[in-house]
């Protein structure tokens, strides 16, 4: 069987690739397009390493198929930056030590950037929550939440967060 | 020389300066296992057991190999049969026959995803479809799950040829337990009769999966002249050369081993699964084999640790002088032997000197995968008994239970039941610390509950390398042979730094290939900061007395008279003249007139870890109706010796609790009757998610190790030791309920609610 022709925006930028009908969205970007940057830590959805935004929502790029980019704008974690310039969030991750081994870190940037556009101003309730579609094994959450917060408090534009 | 020295006196050491890889981590550029890729490349895929144990009758991989686009197929018939060799590396004994034996199984399979043949095709899909094509005649045998069933006399025998060690005389039939181990202090029963108030219980943990994010991967290469390179996600790069080397039969010098970043290890990585199957693939093709672990793969033939059966009793004096322990542990080993036992039987009991003590345990197969070092391997299971048994002590003494732990624990001097002399220890400051922070007086609210538990681990050093080169413009890097799991690039970069007095910016670490860097044993046992940091620091002062020497050079004055101070040549005093400083850059820039390029690697064999003591403190509530229980608050007391990089000793703390909790209250394998794992993925093994904890306050403790430059102990094993008890011990106080069980899953929960209404009733 012929391979589909898929015409797709990825991180701003017009794409188009070929690809099989069960070939997800994550093995696209990760095979076909050389953007490794989305990780598979499960191919279930359980673990949210490969997050991406589908215009403007947030996936799990393994449940998504390669197919279904079709006429969407995808964002993935090596669009969160601008150019040189890291994302707040990105910056926050640094500063407050909020990665070990940082495998599961793209996914978590692009789901609080996710959570961050939708709600500037969450609760560290709310974003826990938001969150628990990530799974981190060394971090025990406490930098990367309150990494969240400060990143939140920064683009609202207010000080610092204690 | 020696920087143990307060931290006002110290620019970079104790800091929190931004990892030096961490811009690659948070962009997505950084490439772990699955992110290689080479020209030609092709992909491998195991072929895996359906059941838990059976005899191979044949493998026929004739259809396999017909299929258009595979290229190679391999089973244990392409390795050779390795003799039975067991090693001791690191923290655990190594048998090279069962290592082989596990990668691919040779006659049986021992569990159910064992594995018993791989193939390398050109396409992912194709190598699935060729897995399917390879027809494996089983003959299935009875298989046993559970420890103490695999340790009767009628159970399935895994290895005919096993006949329990450590007894005498030898048994005449073999059995599954591999192994018994004991040790003696005092005399027990005369312990026992002095003793007033006994406690005792019969505890038991489920094995658990490191359930690192990344599963396993790796990508092969090998020239027609045997020259092979490995690139993999691994803990030790060094490990993977001499295992895969071992396993195939080739020479070392062939096998260049590369280590990609690794998504979390915690032990688990400190083994070969895939990359001695990948090298045989492309051999056999003559192409790059990529291999990947799916994560049912990484659940059914990867890790655990050990689950436990666990009997503890202890007696004490009135006044709370504990003055006998006894300790019977049977751990499993999972498909061959080799549980954490060993540790099991030292770590739990190691934090009380207690004057009589007797321990035995028992190393057990059974159907299941073979176990791997998980954090502290082995003292989080023997520390839920022992520190669920010290609470209930506490309660039955009315002692509170940081006192019982404060009067009876160890302090430099103390002997331990298995021989060694606690010394340089910071136990009592760590409970003292624990006392002292406010949530330990912080008041509860009605139906909430508060558990307290210590726990140890020895730390280990070993061998390392670590190279320091002064590069021409006045950079430097700093080459390690240790994958970075949890940030020590940056504890590396900040030692050197310090050592050489210049900003941390201008170093740049590196961990380097086995061709790069001297021999280093993995990233494991929470050795890397204290070794390898070790190794680094002497390179670096090797580095700063060339440095000197070529300022002496440059001035025309004896190298004596020079000092080193803020990453500058000083002349030192009148007498040495008059000069300007010289800088690092100035020197760099002029060391090739002055004997050529500045650099220095250091290899040791770093001895005198120094033991790591932790303290937790957690509050719970437990809805009823549910049976869930809610961590409240949650504080982590631990003795580091000196926190080089703070926030990363934090998150190591952290880290370590949070996976504690997952253990503690949700972790398990399910078996269904023909010994086949039901839960092998994220959704029904369930590790604990943000919104299951709360902030996890990390107190940082030091009493510097006088062994190592800065003081530094290993910190990442600790702190999994005590949350198991410290959860437990916070239901019964919320509760009423002692939970001997885990994982205290809300069924547990909920059973053991009703079953205490019951008695209630009744």
């Amino acid at each position: 069987m012929s391979k589909h022709h898929v015409t797709t925006t990825i991180n701003g930028e017009a794409v188009e690739f070929l690809c099989e009908t069960q070939e997800t969205l994550l093995d696209v970007l990760r095979n076909t397009l050389n953007l490794t940057g989305s990780k598979e830590g499960c191919a279930s959805g359980d673990c949210g390493a490969c997050s991406v935004i589908a215009d403007g929502t947030l996936v799990c790029s393994c449940l998504m198929l390669g197919v279904e980019a079709e006429g969407r704008s995808i964002t993935t974690v090596e669009g969160i930056a601008d150019g040189e310039k890291l994302h707040p969030i990105q910056q926050k991750f640094l500063e407050h030590a909020a990665l070990q081994c940082g495998f599961c870190t793209p996914g978590f940037i692009v789901a609080a950037k996710a959570l961050l556009d939708a709600n500037p101003n969450p609760t560290e309730e709310e974003a826990r929550y938001w969150l628990a579609g990530n799974l981190c094994r060394c971090t025990g959450y406490d930098k990367i939440i309150r990494a969240v917060m400060d990143a939140a408090a920064e683009l609202r534009g207010e000080a610092r967060a204690a | 020389m020696n920087y143990i020295v307060p931290q006002s006196e110290l620019k970079i050491v104790g800091t929190s300066p931004v990892r030096p890889d961490g811009v690659d981590k948070v962009t997505g550029r950084a490439t772990f296992g699955a992110d290689m890729a080479l020209a030609g490349m092709i992909w491998g895929k195991v072929k895996r057991s359906p059941h838990a144990h059976a005899r191979i009758v044949s493998i026929d991989t004739s259809k396999a190999m017909a299929l258009a686009g595979v290229k190679a197929v391999v089973t244990a018939a392409d390795f050779p049969e390795i003799p039975n060799e067991e090693a001791f590396v690191g923290e655990g004994p190594m048998n090279f026959r069962d290592l082989s034996r596990n990668c691919m199984a040779r006659d049986k399979a021992l569990y159910e995803g064992h594995a018993v043949a791989a193939v390398a095709a050109s396409t992912q899909a194709i190598a699935e479809q060729a897995v399917d094509l390879i027809e494996v005649t089983y003959e299935v045998l009875p298989h046993v799950i559970d420890v103490e069933a695999a340790m009767a006399p009628d159970a399935p025998v895994l290895h005919p040829d096993m006949f329990t060690a450590g007894i005498e005389p030898k048994p005449t039939r073999p059995s599954n337990i591999a192994k018994r181990v004991s040790f003696a202090k005092g005399d027990v029963d005369a312990g026992f009769a002095e003793a007033e108030v006994i406690v005792e219980g019969r505890y038991t943990t489920q094995p658990v999966h490191q359930a690192y994010i990344e599963p396993h991967a790796c990508v092969a290469q090998v020239a027609t002249d045997g020259q092979a390179q490995i690139y993999s996600s691994t803990q030790g790069q060094f490990m993977v050369r001499a295992y895969s080397a071992k396993i195939l039969g080739w020479e070392i010098a062939n096998l260049r081993s590369f280590p990609l970043e690794i998504g979390g290890g915690f032990g688990g990585k400190t083994v070969v699964y895939l990359e001695p199957l990948a090298l045989k693939l492309a051999q056999k093709s003559g192409r790059p084999v990529k291999m990947m672990m799916t994560r049912e793969d990484v659940f059914r033939a990867s890790g655990p640790t050990s689950g436990a059966v666990i009997e503890v009793k202890i007696g004490a004096k009135r006044d709370g002088a504990i003055v006998a322990a006894r300790e019977v542990l049977k751990y499993q080993a999972g498909a061959f032997a080799g549980s954490p036992i060993g540790p099991g039987c030292m770590c739990g009991l190691a934090m009380y000197d207690i004057p009589n003590v007797d321990v035995v345990g028992y190393d057990v197969v059974s159907n299941r995968p073979k176990v791997a070092a998980y954090r502290a391997p082995g003292a989080p299971i023997t520390s839920f008994a022992v520190e669920s048994a010290m609470d209930d002590l506490a309660r039955k003494l009315a002692i509170d239970p940081l006192a019982l732990r404060e009067m009876n624990g160890v302090r430099d001097g103390s002997k331990t039941h298995y021989g060694v002399t606690h010394k340089d220890i910071g136990f009592l400051p760590v409970l003292e610390a624990a006392r002292n922070h406010p949530h330990w007086k912080a008041p509860l609210k009605p139906g909430q509950g508060r558990g307290v538990a210590c726990g140890f681990w020895f730390n280990i050093g070993g061998e390392s390398s670590g190279a320091v080169h002064v590069n021409e413009d006045g950079s430097v890097s700093v080459v390690s042979g240790n994958p970075d799991i949890g940030g020590s690039r940056a504890s590396m970069a900040m030692m050197a730094a310090e050592v050489l007095g210049i900003p941390v910016e201008q170093v740049r670490p590196i961990v380097g290939d086995t061709a790069s860097i001297g021999f280093s044993f993995l990233t494991g046992g929470s050795r890397v900061t204290f070794a390898t940091g070790m190794a680094v620091t002497q390179a670096a002062e090797r580095v700063v007395e060339q440095l000197k020497t070529r300022a002496a050079q440059i001035w025309e004055i004896p190298a004596e008279a020079v000092e080193w101070k803020d990453g500058k040549a000083w002349p030192a005093g009148l007498n040495a003249g008059a000069f300007e400083p010289l800088s690092l850059a100035q020197i760099a820039l002029k060391a090739g007139r002055t004997g050529g390029p500045i650099s220095s690697e250091v290899s040791l064999n770093a001895q005198g870890a120094g033991a790591g003591f932790g303290c937790h403190i957690c509050d719970v509530e437990v809805d009823a109706e549910t049976g869930q229980v809610k961590i409240l608050r949650y504080t982590a007391v631990q003795d580091v010796g000196k926190a080089i990089h703070r926030a990363y000793v934090e998150g190591q703390i952290q880290g370590g609790a949070a996976q504690g909790i997952g253990w503690a209250l949700n972790e398990e394998y399910i078996y269904d009757t023909k010994g086949r794992m039901e839960n092998a993925g994220f959704l029904d093994y369930r590790v604990p998610v943000a919104s299951d904890l709360p902030l996890i306050e990390a107190v940082i403790v030091e009493v510097p190790n006088p062994r190592h430059p800065f003081g530094v102990r290993g910190v990442g094993e600790v702190p999994i030791v005590p949350p198991m008890a410290a959860v437990a011990n916070a239901i019964r106080s919320a509760t009423g309920l002692r939970m001997p069980d885990l994982p205290m899953s809300p069924p547990k929960i909920c059973a053991a609610l009703d079953a205490a209404a019951g008695a209630k009733a009744a």
